[in-house]
């Protein structure tokens, strides 16, 4: 069966590049419009270009930084003034401040938690307040295995991942009756930016952890997101789904 | 438009319902079907158009269509 995603519209937040960026192609891929955020709204412009010459779908670009709400807002305006609403929201953008919780400083704790959670609030509350007037909608968060594994050097990042599980469950029960799906998907490690700064040798030892032997690509995510936001996943709210290659 | 006829028609827009149903006495839940979440998007919808803010404890205490109208004339007049 053919998921198609025609007359919809889908916001994803960080999607400049990694997985965020291989949702938006996906989604696009579908028929579905796409909006393009990024820190950059040169670079989101850019990326919203080339996804509409690829796909012929109708997409935007915005600058939008999480840290700043006054951006989330102004993005948001921007979008509303050429959608009637979102109904498909892929709340993916993310920050890392990695480092060993003892030399961790309250900047890299509050950033990480600023970004990654109040962000993704300000976000969230400004899609739902349409998107519950048009009786369908679906949230996707992007959550991570380390919001469900803990890791060395992420006690900031793992515990927004894990936060975002409740907010995702709390969520979906609240939405229900007005037909809004919310869900998490959590990868495992994925090849991109984030995980490309790892060494050689970090990276062989997570593989060796990863019974598929291998890191996953964005599209792989991507796919998984696809399918909630489908009819295909009509029953399923409240939910993570691990694309992590059987890591745990 | 009157205060009393835009609440009437702010309602009726929100909670699918006939105008002629929408009775001071009217209660949002029992008797015209709203759900938690129609309430907290009816509050919304007034906040908006009247310009206001309705603070939580105020909103818990308007169940009733005639609750509203009495709230909205002593914030706004009309």
């Amino acid at each position: 069966m053919e998921i198609r995603l025609d007359e919809k519209v889908s916001l994803i937040t960080g999607s400049t590049r990694g997985i965020g960026k291989a949702i938006a192609e996906k989604l696009a891929s579908a028929g579905s419009s796409v909006i393009i955020t990024g820190t950059s709204g040169e670079r989101a412009k850019a990326v919203a270009e080339e996804i509409s010459k690829k796909y012929s779908v109708k997409t935007l670009g915005v600058e939008m930084n999480l840290l700043e709400e006054e951006s989330i807002n102004k993005a948001f305006e921007e979008i509303y003034s050429q959608f009637k609403g979102i109904d498909i929201l892929v709340n993916n953008a993310g920050i890392t401040r990695d480092k060993l919780f003892l030399r961790m400083n309250l900047q890299d704790w509050e950033e990480v938690l600023k970004v990654n959670l109040t962000g993704t609030f300000i976000v969230t509350q400004n899609a739902i307040k349409k998107m519950i007037k048009q009786r369908w909608g679906r949230v996707i968060n992007i959550s991570s295995v380390v919001g469900f594994t803990g890791n060395i050097g992420q006690a900031n990042y793992s515990t927004t991942k894990a936060g975002l599980t409740g907010f995702t469950k709390s969520l979906a029960k609240e939405l229900a009756p007005r037909n809004i799906l919310v869900n998490a998907v959590a990868p495992g490690f994925i090849e991109t930016d984030m995980t490309a700064v790892l060494s050689e040798d970090i990276k062989q030892k997570y593989k060796e952890q990863i019974p598929l032997g291998r890191f996953g690509s964005p599209e792989e995510v991507a796919n998984v997101v696809l399918f909630l936001c489908s009819d295909l996943a009509s029953y399923i709210t409240g939910e993570t789904i691990h694309v992590n290659g059987g890591m745990f | 438009m009157s205060l009393e006829e835009k609440v009437k028609e702010i309602i009726a827009e929100q909670l699918g319902v006939e105008k002629e149903k929408i009775t001071p006495e009217a209660k949002f839940i029992e008797d015209l079907g709203a759900d938690s979440l129609d309430v907290v998007e009816l509050i919304m919808a007034f906040e908006e158009e009247f310009g206001i803010e309705i603070p939580d404890e105020d909103a818990e205490k308007m169940q009733t269509v005639g609750d509203v109208m009495a709230y909205l004339k002593e914030k706004v007049g009309g």
